[in-house]
């Protein structure tokens, strides 16, 4: 009886009429996310049970996911090691713990957009954009003067940085012969890449004390510890950008009797343009959100300033972090003008990211893999 | 050990392109069967789908039936990491890991089943693949120094020891003497010949006197144009082929009049 | 006649005036830049020298301090250990979804999954220290009054349970989260570079995908999982605001990860007590930036070797 059964259940699932030997002992294709399904939603129901019961303060859909996908791991491990053995059953593991890797990193990024977009709307307003806080105590008041710094600095040290960046990488993919001064500076570029965003910033200072005495605080101070930040980012990128132009290119323009220095002029920096561009606008990215080097370089302050030579300059990320710091009377409009800053910055940097990228998209030369 | 391998109107896909289309044919038991064909008309494609290595490629599909010894590979809950232990595959170019010693990488595929097997197992193993693979002579000496130190010959002789050291039912081979010199060529030429008593054999290749020197059947493929699907044109013994071939463009094909 | 009559005559370009404009622009932006590292280091050595030398009561922020050492210890010891623990969750996460964007999601959307970990890196620090502070410390204080609870009898989460959440441990976690895309890129650029032969022979051989990335992946990339970690390293050691905004600290050296008495960050440190210092006490700051500085040097440098020295074997095959 049970006999004829199997048989029947073998031809069934071969079709003619033979046991496929390569189908033995393995999970269907659905039983993974059936067991998933059944994982999540017992976790959320017991979460949810929890809730009610009142030993949590509301659902927590963090821990119940995070538990779901805990049990998932724990029960397809044991399924598969029933029914397939420890090879696949360590498989299926392995895509679970990854999986639940890559829903790990996403939380923090979710709760983070999420909270800055929520709480920073209320004050993302006109007067916002319009007003500094000069003598503003409580609510109201802008950072009109902060991004107005932030602008100027960053400016700056885009100017001061992008040309000596981009020459330097001219040097050494162009003229340098991999000798010491090539050696050398490719190490410390290495280096300056590594330097700690916050010693930067003491370095432009001790700088401008040594000259103006202790105490000083300048916009300019500011925008040359970005340089220093940003200096090493542009020749990398540049760098690597001025190796992808191919060398026939080069030798095409030789050939035509075309200087060196034309040659780099007219054909290689044209051919990384877009690249050079990219990179650029990636290490203006990065640079606009620092704060700790203009703490110590540029201060802060409440006050509008344009002159970069003269006094302190508010800056963006700044203006958050003082808002947040040093709340006063009225700490929630302290707050709200923090995270109404945190989104004006957040949504910088994204354009400017964003921007870079579709730059690179369109204009990069067509490459293949 | 050895089976037969039955495809049943078999196409093969690279996304929507089709790139093999209504392939039938059978291959005995301890033989050794030749596909050939100009290049491009899916003779790798098709030799890949008889492991299922050709839905590593992402977008790839199939579309019929593979038998071997009556399973079919393509059935519904089929384990592809069971059908390519089973089945080998040499590839057209050597491929030893090249973080593991000649030793590890006989004993790659065995140790995947076979965590905790004695040293003295293992060295058998060891020995017995590497001359099945006519290297053990030039390597007993190395066999702690890494794969890729060895010559291309060598490296393609280890990925074969490789391949057999996991007792497969079948071997297939891509192309696998086309980096090799001629006296490389010769020693896995000769190697097939031993290995056709104990496997299933299918080796593609663009050496005809090769076809005719090694193998017992061979298969031609031809496809029509560019764009259009390789198909079987003609499948029959060796000698049938390169003598007198039924069809035409299997008799322009071997006696070179194109491709 | 010719001065080096063994030497063939050379050939020199005529030297026009464009060229040496542009070489001699150039090599001075090179030099510049040497130039500049020189000067940051030696500026800060000047004005970190006076720190160690002049007498500690002179200094107001070494208050309760032997001297400038036992000030700056603490403050290393929180650096590292917080940095430790940043990497101890980062690194197999990242490693995680590096594996998970190059070998399992599907291809057509893995580099869409890349973007989103990269958006990560495009938040400034500031706004990881108000999230970390408002959000993300509020949300973790209940688990860790459960982890005191329940597994208070292990050393880490024995003391005195943190009442705000803003300890060293949610300290770490942030900075875990913003090492985590930068790990996450370097592994996945090095992850996709395996080739595709050698994962073609695993398969082939009848190993499961796992099986596949443990026998070829992953010792390929390994020397790149070692750079990407010092690198990632070197950033969490240099992190600023996002510390000093959700740390609550007590300048003291201790292992316990729970409570609210934990030891500052070099970096933290500096940001919180820079506005208000004056006199020496800017020295004593400016000493402990150059601390950090040799530290992250010494941790950039192991990663350039171990980068520079894969090269070398890559160039063999
Ligand atoms: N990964 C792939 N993606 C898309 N199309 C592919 C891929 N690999 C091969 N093809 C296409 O499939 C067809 C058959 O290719 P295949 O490599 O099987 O030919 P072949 O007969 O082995 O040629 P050769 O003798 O040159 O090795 C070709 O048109 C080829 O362009
Ligand atoms: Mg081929």
């Amino acid at each position: 009886m049970t006999t004829t059964q199997t048989r029947t259940d073998a031809a069934h699932s071969s079709g003619n009429g033979l046991e496929n030997a390569y189908a033995h002992g393995r999970l269907g294709r659905r039983v993974p996310w059936l067991v998933l399904g059944a994982t999540m939603l017992l976790s959320i129901v017991a979460f949810a049970l929890l809730a009610a019961a009142g030993s949590t303060d509301g659902f927590n859909i963090v821990g119940a996911i995070m538990v779901g996908a805990l049990g998932y791991g724990v029960v397809i491990f044991i399924t598969s090691l029933l029914v397939e053995g420890m090879r696949q059953a360590k498989d299926r593991l392995v895509t679970a713990l990854v999986t639940t890797a890559f829903i790990i990193a996403l939380l923090p990024l979710i709760s983070l957009l999420y909270t800055v977009v929520v709480n920073g709307l209320p004050r993302f307003d006109v007067e916002f954009f319009t007003w500094s806080m000069r003598s503003v105590v409580g609510e109201g008041g802008g950072a009109v003067h902060a991004i107005v710094g932030t602008l100027l600095m960053t400016l700056t040290a885009a100017v001061i940085s992008v040309p000596i960046g981009l020459m330097t990488s001219i040097y050494l993919v162009e003229y340098s012969r991999g000798g010491p001064l090539s050696r050398a500076i490719n190490f410390f570029v290495d280096v300056m890449t590594g330097i700690p965003s916050i010693v930067a910033g003491l370095f432009a200072y001790a700088v401008f004390a040594l000259i103006f005495g202790p105490g000083i605080r300048l916009g300019i101070a500011g925008a040359i510890a970005l340089a220093v930040l940003m200096i090493p980012v542009v020749v990398r990128s540049s760098e690597d950008m001025l190796k992808l132009v191919p060398n026939e290119l080069r030798e095409a323009s030789y050939a035509l009797g075309v200087p060196k220095w034309l040659t780099v002029l007219k054909i290689v920096l044209p051919t990384a343009m877009a690249g050079i561009t990219t990179g650029v606008m990636l290490a203006i990215a990065r640079v606009i959100g620092e704060s700790a080097p203009l703490l110590v370089a540029a201060g802060f302050t409440a006050n509008l300033n344009y002159d970069l030579f003269d006094g302190r300059m508010q800056s963006l990320p700044l203006f958050v972090y003082n808002s947040y710091i040093a709340q006063g009377t009225d700490a929630q409009a302290y707050l709200d003008r923090a995270w109404a800053g945190a989104l004006t910055l957040i949504l910088i940097v994204m354009a400017l990211n964003l921007l870079a990228r579709l730059i690179a998209k369109i204009f990069s030369p067509k490459k293949g893999r | 050990m050895s089976k037969r391998i039955e495809v049943n109107d078999l196409d093969v896909y690279y996304g929507d392109f089709k790139a093999v289309e209504g392939v039938t044919l059978t291959v005995e038991p301890r033989s050794v069967t030749a596909f050939i064909g100009p290049s491009g008309c899916g003779k790798s494609t098709f030799l890949r789908t008889l492991n299922r290595m050709h839905e590593v490629i992402p977008g790839a599909r199939v579309d019929g039936e593979v038998l071997i010894d009556g399973s079919n590979l393509y059935g519904p809950g089929v384990d592809p990491v069971l059908v390519r232990r089973q089945v080998g595959m040499v590839f057209q170019r050597p491929n030893p890991f090249p973080t593991m010693s000649i030793r590890e990488n006989v004993l790659a595929g065995v140790r995947l089943n076979n965590r905790k097997m004695a040293k003295s197992e293992a060295d058998d193993l060891v020995e017995k693949s590497l001359q099945g693979a006519n290297l053990w002579n030039e390597v007993k000496d190395r066999l702690d120094r890494p794969g890729s130190g060895l010559s291309g010959g060598q490296q393609q002789r280890l990925c074969i020891a490789r391949a057999i050291a996991v007792s497969p039912d079948v071997l297939l081979m891509d192309e696998p003497c086309s980096a090799l010199d001629p006296i490389s060529t010769l020693a896995i030429e000769d190697l097939i010949e031993q290995l056709k008593n104990d496997y299933t054999i299918v080796i593609v290749t663009h050496n005809m006197q090769q076809a005719s020197r090694v193998s017992d059947r061979t298969a031609f493929f031809n496809i029509a144009g560019t764009g259009k699907p390789g198909k079987l044109i003609e499948f029959d013994d060796t000698d049938v082929i390169f003598s007198n071939p039924k069809v035409q463009a299997t008799e322009d094909y071997v006696s070179g009049k194109f491709g | 006649m010719t001065s080096a009559p063994a030497r063939p005559a050379r050939i020199t370009a005529k030297k026009r005036l464009g060229d040496r404009l542009f070489s001699g622009g150039a090599t001075t932006a090179g030099a510049l830049i040497l130039a500049m590292l020189a000067a940051v280091a030696s500026f800060l050595v000047l004005q970190g020298v006076p720190a160690v030398t002049a007498d500690p009561r002179d200094m107001s922020i070494l208050a309760g301090h032997e001297n400038f050492w036992t000030y700056v210890w603490p403050l290393i010891f929180g650096t590292l250990w917080s940095a430790a623990l940043a990497l101890l969750m980062a690194v197999p996460l990242s490693i995680g979804i590096a594996l998970f964007i190059s070998h399992y999601a599907p291809r057509r959307i893995a580099q869409g999954l890349g973007y989103i970990i990269d958006l990560l890196a495009a938040v400034p620090s500031v706004v990881f220290g108000l999230w970390g502070a408002n959000t993300l410390a509020p949300a973790v204080q209940p688990f860790y009054t459960w982890l005191n609870d329940n597994l208070g009898w292990f050393p880490l989460f024995s003391g005195q349970v943190s009442g705000t959440g803003r300890t060293i441990l949610t300290a770490s976690i942030v900075l875990a989260v913003m090492v985590l895309p930068i790990i996450t890129a370097l592994c996945r650029e090095i992850f996709m570079q395996t080739p595709v032969l050698h994962e073609e022979a695993a398969l082939a051989l009848g190993a499961t995908r796992w099986e596949m990335i443990r026998m070829t992946v992953l010792p390929f990339g390994r020397s790149g999982i070692i750079s990407a970690t010092m690198l990632g390293l070197g950033r969490a050691l240099g992190e600023t605001m996002a510390v000093a905004m959700v740390l609550s600290s007590a300048g003291v050296v201790t292992f316990q990860v729970l409570t609210s008495t934990n030891p500052s960050t070099i970096a933290a440190n500096i940001a919180l007590s820079f506005p208000e210092a004056y006199g020496l006490n800017v020295n004593v700051l400016i000493a402990t930036g150059l601390m950090l500085f040799a530290i992250t040097l010494v941790v950039n440098s192991i990663a350039r070797w171990v980068v520079n020295r894969r090269k070398e074997f890559s160039g063999a095959n």
